[in-house]
């Protein structure tokens, strides 16, 4: 079977991820190689943490959505190394995750090397202010901080760097 | 060589203290801090689902990581003992976590540097979580230990009633030194000299005192445990164990 594999990165573009659905699995980062071995079609993924409950829907889910355009017999596997970061997520994946009201990662990795370092600041998604607090490293998922902002009051998801 | 025992410890250190922290789910002090402590769960029982999948392999009798969790006996499990002793109040189970994440955090750091590729895969990827749990529980025993009278004394108590329990995961036997002269494991008694001095700057910014007590109490890393692992164990393999192959 002749596969092309910017068909495969096109298909995976629509597949969502379970817990932010606004974005895609290639927009988070975690699709890290597509490739064509034997003639057997590879797809390789990251967890973006250890634990992220989402990495089991993520898998089948790309498996559904190959095997609906024409590829059933994929192989998906998961690699640990390089540790995905918030630096693989896209651009536009940044901006999707804005207008859905999750702050994105600010800047580069490593906002937590110092022990105790003041949290960055991060702009509201909703209103832009920076006058922004953190309520809680830890939100509703392993990938998110709780802020609240000081000027329209919302309290709102941080995509935190990792 | 016993490569899987080496790896089930961490596994096991991981897994056991992800159960424990999970018995806070529902039941934290606030909203947040519940939240903050279900997420330690989540990430160190993720750590242990990649630790046994690893030794299920090195293992190769076809096991998963779910024979390996929910199939073994008390006497199987190589944890430390720190990490099945029970909660207590929400102030003692910060203590103990933040005397395992000072150990977790300088371990998986040298861990990163094991010629075995897929535990320094597993280290690399765990540290960057476990930099978060280190910050956040130290900033508790700071926030506890400097706090109101009745806080820093419970934090004092918790203390001094976990102390005995801490020398254990840097104190190498014969099987660390040869997973470690073997280029494998970790050093720990570099692990030791960086724990004690996170331990002691903490404990100092917390206005803590280091019991003085020396006599240290071991056994887990070679399967003898104290009474509490069996009901941690009874709980958490129950549904396997009564519906042997039960599925969601
Ligand atoms: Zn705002």
């Amino acid at each position: 079977m002749n596969i092309s594999i910017p068909e495969i990165w096109q298909i995976l573009e629509t597949v969502s991820d379970p817990e932010v659905p606004v974005l895609t699995v290639v927009d988070l980062g975690v699709v890290r190689k597509v490739e064509v071995q034997d003639g057997k079609l590879r797809v390789v993924i990251t967890p973006t943490y250890s634990g992220c409950p989402a990495m089991n829907v993520i898998e089948m889910n790309i498996r559904i959505a190959l095997a609906a355009e024409g590829y059933p017999d994929a192989e998906i596997s998961t690699v640990l190394s390089p540790a995905w970061t918030t630096d693989w997520m896209s651009e536009a994946g940044k901006q999707k995750l804005k207008a859905y009201g999750i702050a994105p990662p600010v800047g580069a990795v490593v906002d937590k090397g110092a022990l105790f370092a003041e949290p960055k600041k991060v702009p509201c998604p909703l209103c832009d202010s920076l006058d922004t607090e953190m309520i809680s490293q830890f939100g509703s998922t392993a990938c998110k901080s709780h802020y609240k902002c000081n000027v329209c009051l919302e309290p709102f998801d941080y995509f935190k760097c990792h | 060589m016993n490569l899987k025992k080496y790896i089930l410890r961490q596994a096991d250190n991981t897994l056991i203290l992800g159960q424990r922290l999970a018995e806070w789910c529902g039941h934290g002090p606030v909203l947040e801090q519940d939240i903050a402590i279900t997420n330690f769960a989540l990430d160190l029982i993720g750590q242990a689902r990649s630790l046994y999948q690893y030794a299920a392999e090195v293992e190769g009798e076809g096991k998963t990581e779910d024979d390996l969790a929910y199939l073994r006996e008390a006497i199987d499990f190589y944890n430390v003992l720190l990490v099945e002793l029970p909660n207590g109040n929400f102030g003692k189970t910060i203590a103990r976590q933040f005397f395992f994440d000072a150990f977790n955090y300088y371990f998986y750091i040298e861990l990163q540097k094991s010629k075995d590729q897929q535990l320094a895969a597993i280290a690399e990827k765990s540290i960057k979580e476990v930099t978060y749990h280190l910050r956040y529980t130290s900033e508790w025993m700071i926030r506890l230990g400097d706090g109101t009278a009745e806080s820093h004394e419970k934090m004092q108590t918790a203390v001094n009633d976990l102390w005995a329990y801490t020398s254990e995961m840097c104190t190498p036997d014969a099987l660390d030194q040869e997973m470690q002269e073997a280029g494998i494991g970790v050093d720990l008694q570099k692990i030791k000299a960086s724990w004690d001095a996170k331990v002691k700057d903490i404990l100092a910014q917390a206005t803590l005192e280091i019991p003085e007590n020396s006599w240290m109490q071991t056994g887990g890393k070679n399967g003898k445990h104290t009474e509490h692992l069996g009901f941690v164990l009874a709980e958490m393999q129950h549904l396997q164990r009564t519906h042997p192959g039960a599925t969601w």
